[in-house]
C-alpha cells in the first residue's frame, strides 16, 4: 500500500501536471495553425481550409488592423513607463519608509485588483462623462485607465522583491564608506531592478491585451483587441493569428534570452 | 535615506508614495462615487449631455426585478469555473513545486507564456476547437457522451470552459507561491509519524497552501464574475452575464444611470462575498 502511494506520488502527479499544461496550450497550439490557414474562398472562418504562407507575407493586408496594432503598442509603451515609475516610487514608500495611512494604501493599491474590469471600465466611464468629456473619448482616456490598472500589479511585483532583499549588503556597503547615493544605485537599484523590469514587462502585456475597460473608454480611437472584437463579428482575418504566434515567440525569446543572461552573469561572479 | 531627507525633510515617505495616491484617488475611487450618484441619476439623459442626479433609487429596482437572472448565472459560471481552476491548477503547482526538479523554471515560465498571445484571439480558437464539426464534439458523440446532435459551442458548457481556461495561470501562481514555501521535511516528519501519504497531504501540504488557494480563488472568481467576452464568444444570448448587460447598457442602449446601477450592485456582491470567505478561511491578514 506504502508502494502504490509513493509511486503516485512520484509520477502521476507530473504526469497530470503536463496534462494541464497541455491543455493550457491547445488554444495556442490552433492559433498557430491558423496562421497558416488559406481562408480565401471559405465562408467557414473557423475551419482550417488549405495551407498558405500568404499570411505570414503579408501581415498588414486586413483594413486598419497593424493602425491598430500600432496604436496598443503606443498605449503600452506610455503606460508601462507612467505605472512603472509610480509604481516603484510607492513601492520604496511602503517597504522602507513609515508614515501615517500606510495600511489605507495597501488596501488602496489592493483595491483596483479585486474590482472587476467591467466595474472599473465602467466608474471611469461615468466620472469622464459627468466630467464633460463624454465627446472626448480617446487615446488620452484609454491612457489613464490602462496606467489605473497596471498600477496596483506594478506596486505589488516591486514590493515583494524590494521586502525580500537582504539589508545587510546596505550596510555593508556603507560601512565601506559608500555614500546615501552610492549606496543606492550601486546596490539597492541593481538588486531590485530584475523585479522593476518583470513590473513592467508585466504592465506591458496588461495593458496591450485590454479589452473591457478599454471598450467602455475609447470612443472611437481602436486598439488591437478591439480590431479583433469588431472583426469576430464579421469573421476574423487569419492574420489576427499570425500577431498573435509573432507575440508569443518574441515574448518567448526576451523571456530565454533574458535567463540566458543571467545565468552567464551568475557563472561569472562563480568564476571570478 | 539621509540625502533625501535633507531635500524632502522627514516626509519621504509621502513624497514617494503621493503620484500613485494621487492617481488611485482621481481615477478610482472618485470614478466608483461618480458611479454611484449615475445610478442615482435620471435615466432620460444621455451621455454627452450629462445625467441629472434625482436620487432616483428606482434606478436599483428596475434593474433587479429586470436582471436579476443575469446575476445568477454570473455568480454560478463564474463558481464553477473557480473550483474547476482549482483543481487543475492545484495539480500543476504541485507538480511545478515538489516534482519538476530542475524543469522548475522552464515550467513556471510556461505556464505564464500562453498569455504573451492576446486572449481574444485564444478565446475565439475556443470557438474552432468546440465546433459542431469538430475533433472534440465528434470523439464525444462517438463514445455516445453527446447525443447524435448534441452540440458544445453555444452552450454553458463552453462558457465555462472559456473562464476556467482564462483564468487558469491567475490561480496557479499564487497557489506555486504558497506550495513553495512549504518545508518538504514537514511532509517527511508526518510520514515518520506514521501518517498515510493522502493524511500527510491533508494535514500538512494542504493547510500551508490555504493562504494560495484563497488568493488563487480570488483572482479567478472577481475577474471571470465580470467577464462577459467567454459568454459573448462561446456562448448563445441564453448564456448572457451580468457583464454584458453592463456593456451593452453603456455602449449601445447610452442607459448609463441603469448601468450604473448595475455595476453597484455586482461590486457590492463581490466585496461582500470576498470579506465574508476571507473571514472564515481565517486569511484576513491578505487584505
Amino acid at each position: 500500500m506504502h508502494r502504490v502511494g509513493n509511486w503516485i506520488g512520484k509520477h502521476l502527479m507530473i504526469t497530470l501536471g503536463i496534462l494541464v499544461l497541455i491543455y493550457m496550450y491547445i488554444p495556442n497550439f490552433v492559433v498557430a495553425l491558423m496562421s497558416f490557414n488559406d481562408s480565401s474562398g471559405s465562408r467557414n472562418l473557423y475551419q482550417f481550409q488549405a495551407f498558405t504562407w500568404d499570411n505570414w507575407l503579408n501581415p498588414c493586408a486586413p483594413n486598419g488592423m497593424c493602425e491598430s496594432l500600432k496604436v496598443s503598442v503606443e498605449i503600452a509603451l506610455v503606460a508601462t513607463i507612467v505605472a512603472t515609475i509610480l509604481g516603484t516610487l510607492a513601492s520604496f514608500a511602503l517597504v522602507r519608509h513609515r508614515f501615517e495611512g500606510r495600511s489605507t494604501m495597501n488596501l488602496l493599491i489592493f483595491l483596483p485588483m479585486a474590482t472587476p474590469e467591467i466595474v472599473m471600465g465602467s466608474s471611469l466611464l461615468a466620472l469622464f462623462v459627468a466630467a464633460g468629456m463624454g465627446g472626448s473619448l480617446g487615446f488620452v482616456t484609454i491612457l489613464i485607465a490602462h496606467i489605473l490598472f497596471c498600477l496596483s500589479f506594478v506596486v505589488v511585483t516591486v514590493r515583494t522583491r524590494l521586502a525580500g532583499l537582504d539589508s545587510n549588503l546596505e550596510k555593508a556597503a556603507m560601512d565601506l564608506y559608500a555614500n546615501e547615493w552610492q549606496t543606492f544605485w550601486r546596490i539597492t537599484f541593481p538588486l531590485v531592478f530584475p523585479g522593476i523590469l518583470a513590473a513592467a514587462l508585466l504592465a506591458f502585456s496588461l495593458s496591450f491585451d485590454d479589452f473591457i475597460i478599454t471598450n467602455l473608454n475609447s470612443g472611437t480611437t481602436v486598439t488591437f483587441p478591439m480590431f479583433v472584437w469588431g472583426s469576430a463579428q464579421r469573421g476574423i482575418p487569419m492574420q489576427v493569428n499570425v500577431i498573435g504566434t509573432a507575440m508569443f515567440l518574441i515574448s518567448l525569446v526576451i523571456v530565454a534570452a533574458g535567463e540566458i543572461g543571467a545565468r552567464r552573469r551568475a557563472k561569472m561572479l562563480a568564476n571570478r | 535615506m539621509a540625502s533625501l531627507q535633507r531635500v524632502f525633510g522627514k516626509n519621504v515617505g509621502y513624497w514617494l508614495i503621493a503620484p500613485a495616491a494621487l492617481w488611485l484617488g482621481l481615477f478610482f475611487l472618485v470614478p466608483l462615487l461618480s458611479l454611484f450618484t449615475t445610478s442615482l441619476s435620471d435615466p432620460s439623459g444621455n451621455p454627452i449631455a450629462g445625467y441629472r442626479l434625482t436620487g432616483r433609487f428606482a434606478n436599483y429596482v428596475d434593474v433587479i426585478a429586470d436582471y436579476w437572472p443575469y446575476f445568477v448565472r454570473s455568480l454560478t459560471y463564474a463558481g464553477i469555473a473557480t473550483v474547476l481552476c482549482l483543481i487543475l491548477g492545484y495539480i500543476l503547482a504541485y507538480a511545478i513545486a515538489f516534482k519538476a526538479g530542475r524543469w522548475k523554471t522552464v515550467m513556471l515560465v510556461l505556464v505564464i507564456a500562453p498569455f504573451f498571445t492576446s486572449f481574444l484571439v485564444r478565446t475565439l480558437s475556443w470557438k474552432l476547437i468546440l465546433a459542431d464539426n469538430g475533433f472534440v464534439v465528434e470523439s464525444l458523440q462517438w463514445l455516445h457522451i453527446l447525443g447524435e446532435d448534441g452540440r458544445l459551442l453555444a452552450t454553458p458548457f463552453a462558457v465555462i470552459a472559456g473562464l476556467t481556461y482564462n483564468f487558469l495561470p491567475f490561480m496557479i501562481l499564487p497557489l506555486y507561491a504558497s506550495l513553495e514555501k512549504i518545508d518538504p521535511q514537514l511532509l517527511e516528519a508526518s510520514q515518520d509519524l506514521y501518517a498515510s501519504p493522502w493524511k500527510g497531504f491533508w494535514s500538512v501540504t494542504w493547510k500551508l497552501s490555504i493562504p494560495g488557494v484563497v488568493g488563487g480563488t480570488l483572482l479567478t472568481f472577481i475577474p471571470a464574475s465580470g467577464d462577459y467576452i467567454n459568454a459573448s464568444l462561446l456562448g448563445n444570448p441564453n448564456t448572457q452575464m451580468v457583464g454584458n448587460k453592463i456593456q451593452a447598457l453603456f455602449t449601445t442602449a447610452g442607459d448609463y444611470p441603469h448601468a450604473s446601477a448595475l455595476s453597484v450592485i455586482l461590486m457590492v456582491l463581490i466585496l461582500v462575498m470576498v470579506l465574508v470567505y476571507v473571514r472564515r478561511a481565517g486569511t484576513e491578514e491578505l487584505l
